[in-house]
């Protein structure tokens, strides 16, 4: 048993070392839970990938695995990235979270990056993007635009960051609009094109007019075009083809600048473990153009909010904010600390229906 | 003029050979495929076929070849007891589903409890928990006449909903700050199905789908019900005169077939997938079907097909990763090895006869 396992670890060890020489280019790699292609999630990852290899040129060599599965076979792709000599591999997806601590707890030597997870390593960090602030502008103008009080919104898992930014958008559709009601359809996927226009097409026959989705695919936007009179809002990526009706605005996801960030601190030999949690501040967050089928003074007041989170004056969870059940969560003025938005798993006041579990 | 013309028996030679042609053609096909996209088709083949058995990490694909084999194998095996008789199970993949919750359940209820009896246990409740999903098609279809295709095949959707409700409800790690997913079983020694040597990917599922083929050639060469079985499948009136019971049959394929998914399901969450996640299940059970028709319902046959089969898996990873083949490429590639084999099975029935065309 013992021998053996010695061996393993030599052969790894080996194979780590032979690569490593065999090549003095940093090795990137990226490994994705949809299809490069999905104009949404995965696609603003590939985007940042390709900004490395332009911002690096012949320093960096990049690779990725694309529509990989969260589990198992994650695991192997993963690890696969390791042996054939990557520096510095970003997983990202959530359910990413455990093959990458099992891989990188075998290669000490290799950096690891999961986006939207809590686990880390002295080789492993976290990132993620405060998409919430970008729920909140979207509410806000979601509460202004809609004239059946009816806004759909497309979930796709119960986890904290989905349960968020439903709270961040109704929070601030409802501060304009005291009549909105939020119906929320869990398509237990990130990306499905036919599960979302099924989803999307739910709720407008339900009377939304509005559709926030936070799965990848642009099936929600064409399916709202089709009915005509919806709203909708770019997930992910910029989804511009939807212009200017009925995408009206988006959240954009831009990972470059910290893609490029890291692979730098790799080359530098700076890189240490860390938890990110960049917004709009950073520019992790963008919020796409506004068109003109939102009334000006919308538009201005929407980025009015955006702003005032850029420069921290304004923080989206900010109380008085009750619990669905009624009981108190934040006091007049307080804001939300990251340790309960990072485990959020109850909605505030005022939405219905339960979180499924 | 090239004619078909029917043999009176299927060919035994053809029968073996048209797997073999089958590869190659899809090869051929595949080749085709990756040279349409720009990238270089003998460096594709070889990646994909060469790369996990003898390329420079072997050492780590080869275990993984048995950790990705091994389900499929255990799940095709029971199935093809089904389909020989013309029972279709095509719903293993719920099956499998339920067997890595009833397994996993047991483990995760035991817990931090630490006790060589735990493991025993969880494999007892993986079997049974395929096995009752599979029961339910059986029962139906025995009592209402229902088909048991659409039963089973429905089911797997069912199955996939109880799957999500349990990562998110019951089974979810309490200690997962909200986060879906139950806990990782890997780090609970008692429910872990570990590697039983190191470095070789041999776990108790492995151990599970050799004995699981073994058992299979004797049943089907050596025992009364195995032989009820093939003739139910090639003569289904004659099967009835010899005595055999259809219902009977019904239950004891489903089931098998039902408890070997489930048994795949146990190993994979308490071992190489280590938690119930909501997108645990892959499509196992559904590759086993390919698996099992290329293997042509042979248990010798679906060893070197599963095979056969996670090779293409793993070396269709290493592929996209290394010469940025998309992951569609992959899949179709598979796609093709079942569609070219269903196409040269012709083969095994006709022959081809040139004809001399006639004059009207």
């Amino acid at each position: 048993m013992k021998l053996t396992h010695l061996l393993t670890s030599a052969a790894l060890a080996l194979g780590l070392a032979t690569t490593a020489v065999a090549q003095d280019k940093t090795k990137v790699g990226f490994i994705y839970v949809g299809p490069i292609g999905d104009g949404g999630w995965t696609y603003e990852h590939d985007k940042g990938r390709l900004a490395i290899e332009e911002h690096f040129g012949d320093q960096v060599e990049t690779v990725y695995q694309e529509s990989v599965p969260e589990g198992a076979d994650a695991e192997r792709a993963i690890t696969q990235m390791a042996l054939q000599g990557a520096d510095l591999i970003f997983t990202t997806s959530f359910g990413f979270m455990e093959p990458t601590v099992a891989v990188a707890e075998k290669f000490p030597n290799v950096k690891f990056e999961h986006a939207t997870g809590y686990k880390t390593l002295p080789n492993l960090s976290t990132y993620s993007a405060r998409f919430y602030e970008g729920r909140a502008v979207q509410g806000h103008i979601a509460g202004k635009m809609t004239k059946s009080n009816i806004v759909g919104y497309i979930a796709s898992f119960p986890i904290p960051e989905v349960i968020r930014g439903i709270n961040a958008a109704y929070l601030h559709a409802k501060k304009v609009n005291p009549e909105i009601e939020f119906k929320i359809i869990w398509a237990y996927t990130w990306f499905d094109p036919a599960k979302e226009a099924d989803a999307a097409t739910a709720l407008i026959e339900q009377g939304a007019d509005v559709i926030l989705q936070h799965t990848d695919s642009t099936a929600p936007q064409a399916a709202a075009e089709k009915a005509g009179n919806v709203i909708t809002f770019g997930q992910a990526s910029d989804m511009a083809e939807y212009k200017p009706l009925p995408r009206v605005s988006s959240i954009i996801d831009n990972w470059s600048p910290y893609y490029i960030a890291r692979t730098q601190a790799v080359i530098d030999g700076t890189w240490e473990s860390q938890q990110v949690w960049q917004g709009i501040d950073k520019g992790m967050v963008e919020i796409g153009e506004i068109t003109d089928a939102v009334p000006a003074d919308v538009k201005d007041e929407a980025l009015a909010l955006k702003q005032a989170m850029a420069e921290g004056e304004y923080h989206p969870f900010t109380g008085p904010i009750n619990r669905q059940d009624g009981s108190a969560w934040l006091a007049e003025g307080e804001v939300a600390d990251d340790g309960t938005l990072l485990g959020m798993d109850f909605y505030v006041e005022g939405i219905s229906g339960q979180i499924p579990n | 003029m090239l004619k078909l013309e029917k043999r009176p028996q299927p060919s035994r030679l053809w029968t073996w050979v048209t797997p073999l042609l089958a590869v190659v053609i899809t090869m051929l096909a595949g080749g085709a495929l990756f040279a349409a996209l720009g990238k270089d088709p003998v460096e594709a083949i070889a990646t994909i076929f060469w790369q996990p058995l003898f390329g420079e990490f072997a050492f780590y694909y080869r275990p993984q070849l048995l950790i990705k084999g091994a389900p499929l194998i255990l799940i095709a095996i029971g199935l093809s007891l089904g389909f020989r008789a013309g029972i279709w199970n095509i719903g293993a993949e719920g099956q499998y589903i339920v067997g890595a919750l009833t397994g996993a359940g047991v483990g995760l209820a035991f817990y931090p409890t630490e006790s060589v009896l735990i493991f025993p246990l969880m494999v007892l409740a993986g079997a049974l928990g395929g096995w009752a999903w599979a029961m339910i098609p059986a029962v139906l279809k025995l009592r209402f006449g229902t088909n048991e295709i659409l039963v089973s095949l429905m089911l797997v959707y069912v199955a996939e909903q109880l799957l999500a409700a349990m990562a998110l409800g019951p089974m979810k790690n309490p200690e997962g700050m909200g986060f879906p997913g139950s806990r990782n079983l890997r780090q609970y020694e008692s429910a872990h199905n570990a590697e039983l040597i190191t470095g070789t990917g041999m776990h108790w599922g492995v151990v599970a789908a050799f004995i699981a083929v073994i058992f299979a050639y004797v049943l089907l060469t050596r025992h009364s019900l195995g032989y009820h079985i093939r003739l139910t499948g090639q003569a289904p009136r004659a099967a009835r005169f010899a005595g055999v019971r259809p219902a009977r049959l019904v239950l004891v394929c489903l089931g098998t077939a039902g408890a070997l998914a489930g048994l795949a399901g146990m190993f994979e969450v308490s071992g190489p997938a280590g938690q119930v996640s909501i997108d645990f299940n892959v499509g196992y059970g559904f590759t086993a079907i390919i698996v099992a028709f290329l293997g042509r319902l042979h248990p010798l046959g679906i060893l070197l097909a599963g095979l056969l089969m996670a090779l293409t898996y793993i070396g269709g990873e290493i592929a996209q990763s290394n010469m940025g083949l998309p992951a569609a490429a992959i899949q179709l590639f598979q796609g093709m090895l079942l569609f070219f084999l269903l196409a040269v099975d012709v083969l095994t029935n006709y022959r081809i006869r040139l004809a001399r065309r006639e004059v009207a």
